[in-house]
């Protein structure tokens, strides 16, 4: 019975004329995936890979009023560090990233622990919750702080209708402290995921296998649970540092001209200052900026790991 | 970001967690810790509702009183309306698109093998770290030098290039969900490719693309950095509650229109994650 449906199947299947072309696909496995993959990656090198490169030949050029001068030139690039203040800038919006990067993954990574090791119930309760907000308007997000912590804010006019303060708290809005908290609130389901995720993938015997050969609960901590998060705290940072480096959205809600960054230049360059190459330029400035730290953060990010992994040794 | 979600869907479903590692009560300081952490993620969005069913001008304390003028206020606006009618012709467009590019390139990415995989991937997930900024700008310049004017257009392909990454991790985590055998087995019975994606493929794969159908939609409903640079003369929702913002007169309706916003985003989204996580369960059950 199943012999003849096998060789059924194998008559219906075999005769199938083997053209050129369909041969050859048949016989590559790879020309198949490729041309499946084609569409998918043709648009992602239109839309992404080519703009990006106009993007960079741009910086090359000089804005001449309403048209573009397509000299090839450093002019741009020089211009970065003759005037201090986009220098500064740049350092600046690294720094805030930087502070904001560190905050969420430590506020995160007790929450992650929790969902990884103590919910038993409910945990795809627990992980929707913590999913949900990630999807959902980052600009209303930074809104909902400019309404907090407004001169006549959430905070300000219930703390005076407590009667605890007499006049508004100014330093609440308008700084780059207020870029760090919407910031910080902004991403912090960002860094919760990929956390969890490396401390579910835990094998659970090393922790008991830490137990059984006397290691407490904060040495095994330390000796086992942590250094195996490393990967999910890592790519936690990267998901945050990143693309927090050039926000322009928040900052010019919350931030006043203190709170200023590097986005708003390079915003500024393609709106009213109108002058594309310069924006081109230092926003090429930015990404080596975020490169050259990323590189520099795994680089140490490696080292601790690997001195981690020796100590344990 | 959803590599992590759909993995973390994967790894809930699948780990199972010896009870002797559970030590420490169930409500222990974490979990106070875990609530604490939810009402900071919560709460400050949590004000957009409040405030707009407060019958004040004024975006503070104390409270005057219960009124739903806001949501009278906001749907008598036209720019709304036309802000929201281009919103849902974006996000349906962008929706669509990504997806049959997510299903083409799930698909390569689950059942065949090919030299380059990892670089190709890492070339489709780009537009997660890359810095929204970047992306604006680069894609304003393209615009502008082929000659084309900013329009809806403009703003829907730099959704879809946001889109496409989530829905393919969508969707290969769902194609690797399911037994490979019942394709082959369709192919071995005399099935053409066309025949077997349409009768086993897509049947298997419905819930996975109906969660990519949500979640590109919500992407581009809520995607504001992009669409800023790419707006032309029509605006999408979030570019229509920026111009809004300058006016403090119509802050209350703007806290009306950003709470509809927030309700109907977390609506999809809880949806769609059900839906993807439930497809996740069943498949288990199935292959127990």
């Amino acid at each position: 019975m199943a012999n003849k449906a096998i060789a059924a199947s194998a008559a219906r299947a075999a005769p199938r004329p083997a053209s050129g072309v369909s041969a050859f696909f048949l016989k590559h496995e790879w020309a198949r995936g490729y041309t499946l993959l084609s569409p998918t990656l043709g648009v992602m090198i239109i839309a992404m890979c080519v703009p990006v490169f106009m993007l960079t030949a741009h910086s090359f050029w000089t804005q001449n009023y309403l048209t573009i001068d397509k000299t090839f030139t450093f002019a741009n690039y020089v211009q970065f560090w003759e005037k201090e203040i986009y220098f500064k800038l740049l350092v600046k919006s690294i720094k805030i990233s930087a502070i904001v990067t560190f905050t969420t993954v430590v506020l995160a990574y007790p929450m992650a622990y929790f969902m990884a090791f103590k919910v038993k119930k409910n945990k795809l309760v627990w992980l929707i919750l913590i999913t949900v907000p990630f999807w959902t308007s980052f600009l209303l997000r930074v809104f909902a702080w400019k309404i907090i912590l407004g001169f006549n804010g959430v905070i300000n006019s219930g703390l005076i209708s407590l009667g605890l303060i007499q006049e508004p708290l100014e330093f609440l809005l308008y700084n780059p402290t207020a870029v760090i908290i919407t910031l910080a609130h902004a991403w912090a389901a960002f860094v919760i995921l990929p956390i969890y995720v490396s401390l579910e993938k835990i094998d659970r015997s090393l922790l008991e296998a830490a137990t059984d050969l006397g290691d407490g609960p904060v040495s095994r901590f330390l000796r086992v649970t942590l250094p195996l998060s490393m990967p999910g705290v890592i790519a936690a940072c990267l998901f945050v540092f990143i693309p927090t480096v050039g926000d322009y959205v928040t900052p010019k809600l919350v931030g006043g001209t203190e709170g200023i960054m590097i986005g708003n230049i390079i915003q500024s360059q393609f709106g009213k200052a109108n002058n594309w190459p310069l924006g081109s330029a230092l926003s090429i400035y930015m990404v080596f900026g975020i490169t050259l730290c990323v590189l520099g953060f795994l680089l140490v990010a490696r080292l601790i790991t690997k001195g981690g992994s020796l100590k344990a040794s | 970001m959803s590599i992590v979600a759909s993995k973390a869907a994967k790894s809930a479903a699948h780990v199972h967690v010896p009870s002797s590692i559970m030590e420490g009560r169930p409500y222990g300081g974490l979990f106070f810790y875990a609530v604490f952490y939810l009402s900071f993620i919560y709460i400050p969005v949590l004000f957009l509702p409040l405030f707009s069913f407060n019958d004040s001008i004024y975006i503070a304390f104390p409270l005057k009183g219960f009124t739903t003028k806001w949501y009278g206020e906001m749907a008598a606006s036209n720019g709304l309306i036309e802000a929201l009618k281009n919103s849902l012709k974006v996000g349906t467009a962008v929706c669509i698109i990504s997806t049959i590019f997510g299903v083409l390139a799930a698909k390569a990415m689950t059942r065949y093998r090919f030299p380059a995989k990892g670089p190709i991937t890492g070339l489709i997930m780009l537009p997660f770290v890359v810095p929204g900024i970047i992306l604006g700008i680069a894609l304003l310049i393209l615009t502008y030098s082929m000659g084309m004017e900013l329009s809806l257009f403009t703003i829907a392909v730099s959704h879809v290039l946001l889109a496409v990454p989530f829905s393919m991790l969508v969707l290969i985590s769902r194609m690797e969900g399911f037994d490979k055998n019942l394709e082959e087995a369709s192919l071995d019975l005399g099935e053409g490719p066309w025949r077997t994606f349409w009768q086993v493929t897509f049947p298997l794969t419905l819930p996975g693309i109906v969660a990519s159908l949500l979640l590109c939609f919500s992407v581009s409903f809520d995607e504001f950095i992009l669409a800023f640079f790419l707006s032309g003369n029509e605006a999408t929702l979030p570019i229509y509650i920026w111009s809004q913002l300058r006016f403090p007169s119509k802050l209350p309706s703007v806290l009306a229109l950003g709470a509809c916003i927030f309700v109907f985003s977390c609506v999809l989204v809880t949806f769609s994650e059900w839906l993807r996580r439930r497809g996740v369960q069943v498949k288990t059950a199935s292959s127990v």
